[in-house]
């Protein structure tokens, strides 16, 4: 039996052909972003949440970290929208994208100003605009609207849609497979040998893996999108006992908020089914603005989660012990250890040079050079 | 803004012991804070003794055949 859905019960919002705003409809302009965050209501990956916050929500998942109605919740999922906007409680509203074409349509709640300062101390733990999820929030309007989504599009075919499943779907894989134990693996980057060593020392102890990369927005130097599907199938040929590992991406926009999204990252896990969720160091951190194992720390908060998380230090190659370890289980000095370092990996392939082996598994390098473009440039 | 606390009885010695145990782990602001996490970690677990399907018998055919059609199947 796959775990429960995070607050009791899978979001499932009708996703048909959408036909436009008509003439009297209320129509709201909203980001490619905002388009994304519809889809992940619509599908149940942000279950419990329908729609977009209203004031209530808002203000106790900023200051109590949790829903109004108790439900664990670290990050509001707000709809960023003009001053002045009003229209009347139940009222629809088409939500367009800048093309004109309808993204979701919204029951209209309310409207109401955030202060983004606050926003930004207490979900990112800093007014630094150098970090990016700061940046993003006060590039953004104070304005919010809170209200449900009644209906989405069919999400739209892109070169990942035979590699992205539903929460729906993975939770009948899952169970089709007779997986109970199943561990969610977080990642934005192509496998090295660290990270596999992570899901296979999961692996151990679970039925099964879901390895579940985040697809989106990205800065210059990332893995492309494609470089992180195509390397990832090709450790699973290579490297997987069938049968163990699935893998499906999801789209979503990354905030880098640290402590707090680990939670979030492991929210939507539950969703899909999962029972556990790998949480490495710094996980969804950016720059120095967290303590390497902020994000493991806050978990304590949350004894009713429903989802387990494995906590993991960061994985080495050891000359000495000849193999991969861990400052836990390695006395060496650290002259004897190749650290997996993504700024080391992404100067090998762009001199066209594959890492060693001890860094990563040939096959997948050999996939990443064959890539015209590996890199976000 | 209606307040969000309630209160509820509990034995005055469990109390008392409880608030001993407050004071010498540290990591609980109050007897309060201490009950809330215990309830909330206790009240999970008896949720999830009924989890229901979030498929119906509908749904399976079509998620069948995509999951077929993928090779996730």
């Amino acid at each position: 039996m796959t775990s429960r859905p995070h607050g009791g019960k899978l979001v499932q919002v009708s996703q048909e052909k959408l036909a436009g705003p008509k003439g009297k409809e209320l129509s709201l302009n909203v980001s490619a972003e905002t388009g994304i965050t519809i889809q992940n209501i619509a599908q149940g990956i942000l279950s419990p949440i329908e729609g977009f916050m209203g004031r209530n929500d808002y203000q106790s998942v900023l200051n109590g970290m949790r829903l109004e109605n108790d439900v664990p919740w670290t990050i509001p999922i707000l709809l960023h929208g003009p001053e002045g906007f009003s229209a009347g409680n139940g009222d629809v509203v088409d939500l367009v994208s800048d093309s004109g074409t309808t993204l979701g349509v919204l029951s209209f709640e309310e409207s109401y100003k955030i202060d983004r300062k606050e926003f930004a101390m207490k979900v990112f733990k800093t007014e630094d605009q150098s970090h990016p999820g700061v940046a993003n929030v006060y590039s953004q309007s104070p304005w919010a609207i809170g209200g449900k989504i009644l209906r989405a599009p069919k999400a739209e075919e892109n070169p990942f849609t035979s590699v992205t499943l539903s929460p729906i779907e993975t939770r009948f894989l899952f169970k089709e497979k007779g997986w109970k134990d199943v561990v969610a693996f977080q990642t934005r980057n192509a496998p090295h040998i660290g990270h596999e060593y992570v899901q296979k020392t999961a692996l151990a102890f679970a039925d099964g893996i879901f390895i579940n990369p985040v697809l989106g927005k990205k800065k210059p130097g990332d893995f492309t999108d494609e470089a992180i599907v195509e390397s990832y199938k090709t450790l699973m040929r290579g490297y997987y006992p069938a049968g163990t590992a699935v893998m499906s991406v999801l789209n979503y926009e990354m905030q880098y908020a640290g402590p707090r999204e680990a939670i979030l990252h492991a929210i939507m896990r539950k969703n899909f089914g999962c029972s556990h969720i790998a949480i490495g160091r710094d996980h969804a951190g950016v720059g120095k603005f967290y303590g390497p194992y902020e994000a493991q720390e806050i978990f304590e908060e949350f004894p009713d989660l429903g989802i387990t998380p494995l906590f993991f230090r960061e994985f080495f190659y050891c000359n000495k012990c000849q193999g991969i370890a861990n400052e836990k289980i390695c006395p060496h000095p650290e002259s004897n250890r190749l650290t997996f370092s993504g700024t080391k990996l992404r100067a090998m392939f762009q001199s066209g040079e594959a890492p060693p082996r001890e860094f990563m598994r040939p096959e997948v390098a050999d996939t990443i050079l064959s890539l015209p473009q590996p890199f976000v440039e | 803004m209606t307040s969000k606390y309630t209160t509820v009885s509990i034995p005055i010695p469990l109390h008392e012991r409880l608030e001993r145990l407050v004071q010498k782990k540290g990591s609980f602001k109050s007897v309060s804070d201490y009950v809330t996490y215990v309830l909330r970690e206790v009240v999970v677990m008896h949720e999830s003794d009924e989890v229901p399907e979030a498929f119906t018998s509908e749904d399976v055919e079509a998620i069948r055949l995509r999951l077929k059609a993928l090779g996730y199947l």
